[in-house]
């Protein structure tokens, strides 16, 4: 690069990035990360001491979660991020939704391996060389050595948990067109309304896994079938928990007059993640309840 | 209402006064100390890393050899490979994005400064999980750290100690490491380049950076979905990989290499960036390729995510897939050739002179070149059916990933050493060092090429009589290139002790870029008022 230099003098002040004092958060939380990893290896090993670990991880990552985000929120108060701020706000926001969009990603090339390649493989074994000759193969399947399992049709609970999933969707868009031409009414009204959709969500899915457990045999153990079904809407419904938290934080927000038609990039972040997770969704409905 | 107007106040203040002590280091969210401190762990865990390699070494000496136990030495080789790449290679590269991105952008800082701070705080979180299995040992809990083999594969990996639980929250939290810097670099170059500083001015070290963090937001959080799936399997009763419940093992390999691959590349890309700008200032020409050169990257960041199975010809593929893994993983070597046509461009017919950042710079071009042919061997996926999982195989990785990354991270050490501390590292160390990595490098790995062609399997403890000569040789190449590395230390205290002579703003007279244009070392914030780029 053999680009010449020159040092401007006329900087006005909107050019001048927002860059923050040292802060004790962030290594708290890996601190509390680390307490809560140490803890996990150990649970799940059956060491005692394995759970109170993690529950001292947990809470110190919450302390931390919540001082950090409260130093955020008073400084946008203090009216120190302008639009050159708040652009890379904007671009962290979409690139962490892509990150998250990968993870899921992965567990759905999972699935089509499993259905596309390992289970037919398996059946097409040679009978002589096979250790388990008289498998078929076919989907669901919860393996040649699994035990027998009913799955959940597409037409019940997931259906209406579709209908709910999008009508969030939907009312989030509203509240959020409400913010950007400043009837607060609206946005709240928008958000109350998405948050009791998503907890009727998490809640019918809360019950959906109780049903496949008891009465369906269909869990974690249930081979390959299981495994993906269970991991797959797990981590969604993990997803759209994280999800309601962050609409909560809002709408607390919201009351409190934090946000204006200028000042919205948190809103527009829960709403793009909020759709994130619902097309999230979509794409389970298709590909592991219908197909 | 308080707290808020601290802030406003604190942001009012002009500040240029470093705070002090340790609660620095902890709380910074300053460029420059996070990627000190990025630079500082990788160099460290090079070391312990490096460690690890000396004790397989001194364990094959000889055959029948008792330095390790059979259980130690599978800890070794695992731990050696994890902490290379995750613990050494990856924040070295990091640091260097951090402390030299902004300046070479004219940005104030990077991007989010204290989610930058975490993705360095995540790592020594990560090496203390990793290893804790050991400390668990001592109490009579468990049987040590992962012991698996760094591609962690299942079933091993499904069967294996408590030592693999730990080594998957370790990755977890690498991931995010790794997520959260990529995220901070994509949107620092993205949102806060000069004005002036246009894509196709970026300094090729951003745009080698750039392209890397893309790779990493693509694969990494397939390994973190992999690593679930094998904590799940171990104790949660799934068979992701257990053919008993429909799963399949060589599902983790497809897993695994899917971010595998793209990671080789992850490592090279940014040193292949650093490459350009060492080449080009010693040889005192502007560099050659410019726009070549980001297309080739790319073109490498592009193919790397769908050539992955070439690592598994032997785990049972139909021939349609052999095919296609190994036409596309040689259509790399295309975009490639294109950056060595580049480096050599760059050099052509120039004014050349050979200090220490240079030497090594052409030993990467040297060392890594010799890396891709051998790698050329290996896609042809008839040949690979003799090559695999032999030491031809172990000496062919080592020329890429020590003859590319390192050599080039080595490179820039030396080329900004100067810049970051203010003064001059010792000229006759760094020769002395980088001779002795050439010699040392060499003869641990030509011995292992011929091995590996004769038929001598990696990663067991032992070997038969014939490989004898091969294993000694390559012993003793590898203690001189771990005694080199002290020399590279050495040269860290001297420039920063600072008592030699004071590097200038420029360092080399032929270097180029925003940051040859600020004092050496920079000041704490620098280009507070953005610099205009003509």
């Amino acid at each position: 690069m053999s680009a010449d230099i020159t040092m401007t003098s006329n900087v006005t002040g909107s050019q001048r990035y927002y860059l923050p004092q040292p802060s004790p958060y962030p290594v708290l939380v890996s601190a509390a990360l680390l307490v809560l990893f140490i803890g996990s290896g150990l649970r799940v090993n059956g060491v005692g001491a394995g759970s109170w670990l993690m529950a001292a991880g947990l809470l110190l990552l919450l302390y931390a979660v919540v001082h950090w985000f409260s130093g955020v929120i008073a400084e946008s108060r203090g009216g120190v991020y302008h639009r050159w701020e708040s652009r890379s706000f904007r671009l962290g926001m979409i690139w962490f939704i892509i990150s998250e969009i990968v993870l899921f990603a992965t567990f759905f090339a999972v699935l089509f391996y499993e259905r596309r390649i390992s289970v037919p493989w398996l059946a097409s074994l040679d009978p002589r060389f096979s250790p388990w000759p008289g498998f078929v193969g076919g989907w669901p399947t919860a393996g040649p050595a699994g035990h027998r399992f009913a799955t959940i049709g597409p037409l019940g609970i997931p259906l209406v948990n579709t209908i709910l999933l999008l009508s969030s969707g939907a009312t989030v868009t509203w509240a959020h067109w409400g913010l950007k031409e400043n009837r607060r009414q609206q946005l709240i009204a928008g958000l109350i309304v998405t948050i009791l959709l998503g907890a009727v969500f998490v809640l019918l899915q809360a019950y959906e896994f109780h049903h496949a457990y008891t009465e369906l045999g269909l869990t974690l153990g249930s081979g390959v079938y299981g495994a993906t079904f269970f991991m797959l809407t797990g981590l969604h419904g993990l997803h759209v928990t994280v999800g309601l938290v962050m609409l909560t934080t809002i709408l607390g927000r919201s009351l409190k007059g934090h946000f204006s038609a200028e000042h919205r990039f948190a809103v527009e972040a829960v709403s793009w993640y909020w759709h994130f997770v619902d097309v999230v969704w979509l794409c389970l409905f298709v590909l592991v309840y219908s197909v | 209402m308080s707290s808020v107007s601290a802030y406003v106040n604190e942001h009012e203040h002009e500040h240029d006064h470093k705070p002090r002590g340790l609660a620095r280091w902890l709380f910074t969210t300053n460029h420059k100390d996070i990627g000190i401190l990025y630079m500082l762990f990788g160099v460290t865990f090079f070391l312990v890393g490096g460690l690890f390699a000396e004790l397989i070494r001194a364990q094959l000496i000889h055959p029948a050899n008792h330095v390790l136990t059979p259980e130690l030495y599978n800890q070794a080789i695992t731990l050696h490979g994890l902490v290379m790449v995750f613990a050494a290679l990856m924040p070295v590269t990091a640091g260097f994005a951090n402390y030299v991105i902004p300046l070479m952008i004219g940005a104030p800082d990077m991007a989010l400064p204290r989610l930058n701070n975490w993705g360095f705080w995540l790592l020594p979180p990560a090496a203390v999980v990793l290893v804790f299995p050991g400390i668990l040992q001592l109490f009579g809990v468990g049987n040590g750290p992962i012991d698996t083999g760094w591609t962690i594969y299942a079933p091993l990996s499904v069967r294996s100690g408590l030592g693999v639980d730990f080594a998957i929250f370790a990755i977890v939290l690498l991931g995010a490491s790794s997520l959260m810097a990529s995220i901070n670099i994509i949107v620092t170059i993205f949102n806060m380049r000069a004005p002036g500083v246009t894509m196709m001015k970026l300094p090729l070290f951003a745009w080698s950076w750039l392209i890397t963090a893309f790779l990493l937001i693509a694969v990494f959080p397939a390994l973190i979905a992999g690593g679930l799936m094998l904590l799940t399997d171990r104790h949660f009763g799934t068979h992701f990989f257990s053919a008993a419940g429909g799963g399949d093992p060589v599902l983790w390999e497809h897993l695994f290499w899917f971010f595998g691959h793209p990671e080789v590349y992850i490592l090279l890309l940014p040193t292949a960036g650093l490459l350009s700008h060492i080449l080009s200032a010693f040889a005192r020409k502007p560099i050659f390729g410019y726009r070549a050169q980001v297309y080739a990257y790319w073109t490498i960041g592009v193919l790397s995510v769908i050539v992955w199975a070439h690592h598994m010809f032997t785990s049972g593929m139909p021939i349609a897939g052999q095919l296609y893994f190994m036409y596309s993983t040689m259509a790399i070597s295309i975009p490639v050739t294109v950056l060595f046509i580049c480096w050599l461009g760059t050099i052509w017919r120039g004014a050349l002179s050979f200090e220490t950042p240079m030497l090594f710079a052409l030993g990467y071009i040297g060392l890594f070149g010799i890396g891709g042919l051998t790698g050329l061997t290996l896609a042809d996926a008839v040949a690979d059916q003799q090559y695999h999982n032999s030491y031809y195989l172990v000496a062919h990785f080592h020329y890429t990933l020590f003859g590319g990354p390192i050599m080039g991270v080595m490179a820039a050490a030396y080329f900004y050493l100067p810049k970051i501390t203010g003064h001059m590292y010792s000229e006759r160390a760094g020769r002395w060092h980088f001779w002795l990595c050439i010699i040392g490098f060499n003869l641990t790995f030509i011995p292992q090429f011929l091995a590996g062609i004769a038929g001598a399997e990696r990663r067991v403890v032992d070997y038969p009589i014939q490989f004898a000569g091969f294993h000694m040789a390559s012993s003793i190449g590898a203690f001189i290139l771990g005694a080199a590395q002290l020399l590279l230390v050495y040269n860290i205290v001297v420039a920063w002790r600072g008592r030699t002579e004071p590097a200038s703003a420029r360092v080399w007279e032929g270097a180029q870029g925003l940051e040859f244009t600020l004092p050496s070392p920079p000041p704490y914030h620098t280009f507070a008022e953005r610099p205009a780029v003509v």
